[in-house]
């Protein structure tokens, strides 16, 4: 197993080589000058001259990648151009809100999305599978921004058990969480049912039962066993989605997140800003894939293995 | 006279398609006595795995149910346990074997904690007191290196070797019935010969009660004292495995042991058993063999025969018109 994580995490370093190339390509691979863009239309030659200076814009294209790359070893990500800060400072205050409210969503949709998923797949063409498909129909069909303004009328405005916006206390967190989750949990449900059903077909479970195994254990540790694979692929992936922040919750719930830092940071030609989020989501991408593998070794002996 | 082990009466088992039901086993009866190996042949699809599963009351995951019939484990009547009871029983008093070994492990666990928890289900013994057990019944199915076997996955093993820790596991609580549902299928020749060899080994090692459900006729007349021959649900030949090959009566049968082929004979063409075996929605009426039979009268389109005693014969039993005389089982 040691030789298994130690083999996957050597394999992220030319990836992660590969994507600080990219992103620090980014500002080159903006059509036009990117000086001219950021100092805009009005600004003199002069005020171009002296942005494209600042950014080290007019030295060679590998003496560029250097310095990009000590900053990235130093932690100098440069400055960002909307708030006269440094990049680290504008960014780091984001992560927290993004951070729990990712765990948040992810916890309670993964425990209720598998365990509908499994429900369903058990009680498969009875009632009980149609109300847990039904459930995990509603939570993708929703539209995340509906759901959000529905759950502060309901649960904060009439009902006043939940702040409408910010995230001064824990209970600000519910609403937002549950419209990021929403969707998650129905995909996770979704996805639990199709591989369970596929499992109990499989000879081993016949085995189970054959060994005299009772009915729950058979499900549990034959058929979910078996299905936990595809679960964390998918719940991996949503994982990397929530932390790229969801401009749309964060909006509803006016939550100073990286989602809509991000957007902000475009629409103001905030470049540096802009890079640097880039790097962040690919670095956690990054990791989530590497613990993603990981976890996989530990499920599947065969591909320890191979 | 030896003691019964199972008895099966009157079994009917259908499958649910679509809105309607259909039969899939149809009025079978047979018997298995102590320590006998008997043989369960017939085409695929012809119901033997059915057979099995029904006494083992396993259909509850496909859309099949037993509508009619007894299964007597040892006087009990199996279909009037509940499913807790019958958990007892699986694994423990009865057990099986399957097809495909390679498959009927559970890929992410270790054979260790597989053959552990095949223990611990049925018998009060803690987890070291389990494994030794697991160890000896491993070394008993003759696997060479059993510390290593036992840390072992699925994957890493042979499909020989998974068969016999398959049949380690089933024999692990020394059950009384052992149903081996086609267990050398999947597996090539010399693989096969041994893993039939352990089997009788374990047979009179044990006096387990053996059910061999296979489409190979050469593995029954090596293996099995008595043949049940299926078709279309139904048993339509039994009677001694000498007797069987020896004087086959019922057109199907004779058609069996035809198609097997001989050393020496000099045969361009192996002979086949026209047709397939009837969709169990659109049986035939009379007969369900009459449409490939080529003796078939207008007697047997019209009514289905009796499993009646051959005329004569002390323990040889035929569905056909042609060699029955009217005696029911």
């Amino acid at each position: 197993m040691g030789r298994y994580v130690v083999k996957r995490i050597l394999g992220t370093i030319p990836l992660l080589l590969a994507i600080t190339f990219l992103i620090f390509m980014f500002i080159h691979l903006i059509p036009g000058d990117p000086a001219r863009l950021l100092a805009g239309i009005d600004a003199t030659d002069q005020e171009v001259e002296t942005i494209r200076e600042q950014l080290g814009l007019n030295q060679p294209l590998l003496v560029q990648y250097g310095e990009y790359m000590k900053g990235l070893f130093t932690g100098d990500l440069g400055n960002s151009v909307k708030n006269n800060a440094t990049v680290m400072a504008t960014i780091l205050p984001r992560f927290k809100p993004t951070i729990i409210l990712t765990i948040t969503s992810m916890i309670w949709a993964t425990i209720l999305g598998v365990f509908l998923g499994i429900i369903a797949a058990v009680r498969r063409g009875k009632p009980l599978d149609y109300f847990c498909m039904i459930i995990a129909i509603s939570g993708i069909s929703v539209p995340g921004f509906w759901l959000g303004l529905e759950l502060i009328q309901i649960f904060s405005v009439n009902l006043g058990w939940f702040p409408t916006a910010g995230l001064e206390t824990a209970r600000s967190y519910v609403l937002p969480s549950i419209t990021m989750g929403c969707g998650i949990m129905a995909i996770l449900a979704r996805f639990t049912r199709s591989s369970m059903l596929e499992n109990m077909k499989e000879d081993y479970v016949r085995t189970a039962r054959a060994k005299g195994l009772s009915e729950p254990a058979v499900i549990m540790k034959c058929a979910f066993r078996n299905s936990l694979i595809e679960v964390v692929t998918v719940a991996s992936l949503q994982i990397g989605g929530l932390l790229s922040g969801s401009v749309m919750t964060e909006t509803v719930f006016s939550i100073p997140g990286l989602g809509r830092l991000l957007v902000d940071s475009i629409n103001y030609r905030d470049y540096k800003v802009v890079q640097a989020l880039l790097l962040f989501f690919a670095l956690e991408y990054i990791i989530i894939n590497l613990i993603t593998d990981i976890v996989y070794g530990f499920l599947n002996p065969k591909i320890r293995y191979s | 006279m030896s003691e019964t082990i199972l008895e099966v009466k009157n079994l009917r088992t259908e499958f649910k398609r679509e809105k309607s039901y259909v039969t899939a086993i149809h009025d079978v009866s047979f018997s298995l006595n102590k320590g006998e190996i008997v043989g369960l042949v017939g085409e695929s699809g012809c119901g033997k795995s059915v057979t099995s599963m029904s006494i083992m009351r396993l259909l509850g995951d496909t859309s099949g149910k037993i509508t009619n019939g007894e299964i007597r484990f040892k006087g009990r009547n199996l279909l009037d346990l509940s499913e807790r009871e019958m958990q007892t029983i699986r694994g423990s008093r009865i057990s099986m074997i399957f097809q495909d070994p390679m498959s009927s492990l559970n890929p992410p666990i270790r054979i260790e904690k597989q053959m552990i928890e095949a223990v611990r289900i049925h018998e009060n013994c803690s987890k070291e007191q389990a494994r030794k057990i697991a160890a000896d019944m491993l070394h008993e199915v003759g696997i060479p290196d059993v510390e290593n076997t036992l840390r072992s996955y699925p994957h890493q093993l042979s499909g020989g070797m998974c068969q016999r820790v398959m049949i380690a596991m089933a024999m692990a609580c020394k059950p009384e019935l052992l149903i081996a549902d086609e267990p050398t299928t999947a597996l090539d020749v010399t693989i096969q010969a041994q893993i039939m060899d352990l089997m009788k080994k374990i047979q009179k090692e044990n006096g387990t009660t053996i059910l061999l459900i296979t489409h190979d006729l050469g593995v029954v007349a090596q293996m099995c004292s008595r043949v049940l021959v299926m078709y279309a649900g139904r048993i339509v030949e039994q009677a001694d495995v000498h007797e069987l090959f020896y004087n086959p009566k019922h057109p199907y049968t004779k058609g069996l042991i035809a198609c097997v082929p001989k050393i020496g004979s000099d045969v361009r063409r192996l002979p086949s058993i026209p047709g397939s075996v009837p969709d169990l929605s659109v049986m035939p009426k009379g007969c369900k063999f009459a449409p490939r039979c080529q003796y078939a009268s207008d007697r047997c389109l019209k009514g289905e025969p009796d499993l009646v005693l051959v005329d004569g014969r002390e323990n040889h039993w035929i569905r056909c018109y042609l060699e029955s005389k009217d005696q029911t089982m």
